[in-house]
């Protein structure tokens, strides 16, 4: 497991929205949600690979703008009767200062 | 481009916006719009700047929202055509843009009976005829075809408007979120819909007025606010190592 990555000051990130952050191998969405937590996920929907940050946040799930799964933001699995998982990533909040982790191989 | 009504001035902008962020696919639409597609979420706020700068607001295709009022050319340029039904269809889009509904919602008018703009499956539909107009309500082209029925005869525009209000205003305190006018209307039955808007003068009255209300800020268009730099930060992406 990698070192926590500074990403962005928690401000920086719309309530109920999301921010992408690019890596070297993929995009990452960073999700925060009405009460202020955050969460990251791979900013690809299970299904057909939809971009989840474009989505909208509802508790601490996100639509897929393309077909409307629902994805949970914790775990990754789809919700409901679809079936899929994209990847989840570590995140923590200190000092108004989000930070990421991303394992490494 | 309410009613589908556009200028060359208008139809450039759009061209020009198309160009300069190298919009991949362009549609006209069942709604009489125009279409952008496959474009890249961070160049939505310019866009919006260049397109609300040339006068253009959202179409709310994405919401519970009206939508458009399709239009024929009415008695303008068609022998046919009874009424001003292109006039007619901007103003229903002026009175109804921007307003949150149950579910989508879409108007049209039609010039005269052959009904070119398709209003008996809108959810309210105007056909002009050469004695006023005809309301129709609760239609839908949908996965389930429904035609309209018919609400009343009216003899002026202004009671078009004033019907619709109405009509519009009672199908949001009425209906279930989700549920389209179709489906209401089959549900609560169209006597019930009659008795409130036709018999009841003063309660149709009424539902106007508080749609008017609604409407003032409402009114507002959405795109503009991110155009002028609401929540910039989520359109660009934050790049690490």
């Amino acid at each position: 497991m990698s070192d926590w990555i500074e990403i962005t000051q928690l401000d920086e990130i719309p309530v109920l929205g999301s921010r992408v952050v690019k890596t070297a191998d993929e995009n990452i969405a960073i999700f925060r949600t009405s009460d202020d937590r955050i969460f990251a996920v791979k900013d690809a929907c299970p299904h057909k690979q939809g971009p989840l940050s474009q989505g909208i946040v509802h508790g601490t799930a996100i639509t897929c703008p393309l077909h409307n799964w629902k994805i949970d933001l914790a775990s990754g699995e789809a919700l409901g009767a679809d079936e899929g998982c994209t990847n989840v990533y570590d995140t923590k909040v200190e000092n108004n200062m989000v930070y990421l982790r991303i394992p490494v191989d | 481009m309410f009613g589908g009504l556009c200028t060359p001035s208008d139809l450039r902008a759009i061209a020009d916006v198309a160009d300069k962020y190298n919009v991949p696919e362009m549609k006209v639409t069942g709604g009489q719009r125009i279409d952008m597609f496959g474009i890249q979420k961070g160049d939505l706020p310019a866009m919006w700047k260049d397109l609300s700068e040339a006068g253009f607001v959202s179409g709310h295709t994405y919401g519970k929202a009206m939508r458009t009022c399709k239009t024929c050319v009415g008695d303008t340029w068609c022998r046919m055509g009874t009424q001003d039904s292109t006039g007619l269809g901007i103003k229903l889009e002026e009175l109804t843009w921007g307003s949150w509904m149950p579910h989508k919602y879409k108007l049209a008018v039609s010039g005269c009976p052959r009904n070119c703009a398709e209003a008996t499956i809108k959810d309210f539909g105007v056909v002009c005829v050469e004695s006023g107009y005809e309301l129709h309500v609760g239609g839908n082209g949908g996965i389930k075809v429904r035609v309209t029925d018919f609400l009343t005869k009216v003899e002026t525009e202004e009671e078009v408007l004033e019907y619709c209000g109405a009509f519009s205003q009672l199908y949001r305190e009425d209906a279930h979120y989700l549920e389209r006018t179709a489906p209401w209307v089959e549900r609560v039955g169209l006597k019930k819909i009659k008795k409130a808007i036709i018999d009841d003068e003063e309660n149709r009255k009424a539902l106007h007025a508080r749609f008017l209300i609604s409407q003032k800020p409402a009114q507002i268009d959405p795109w503009k606010a991110h155009a002028e730099g609401k929540n910039a930060n989520e359109f660009i992406p934050i790049t690490i190592e």
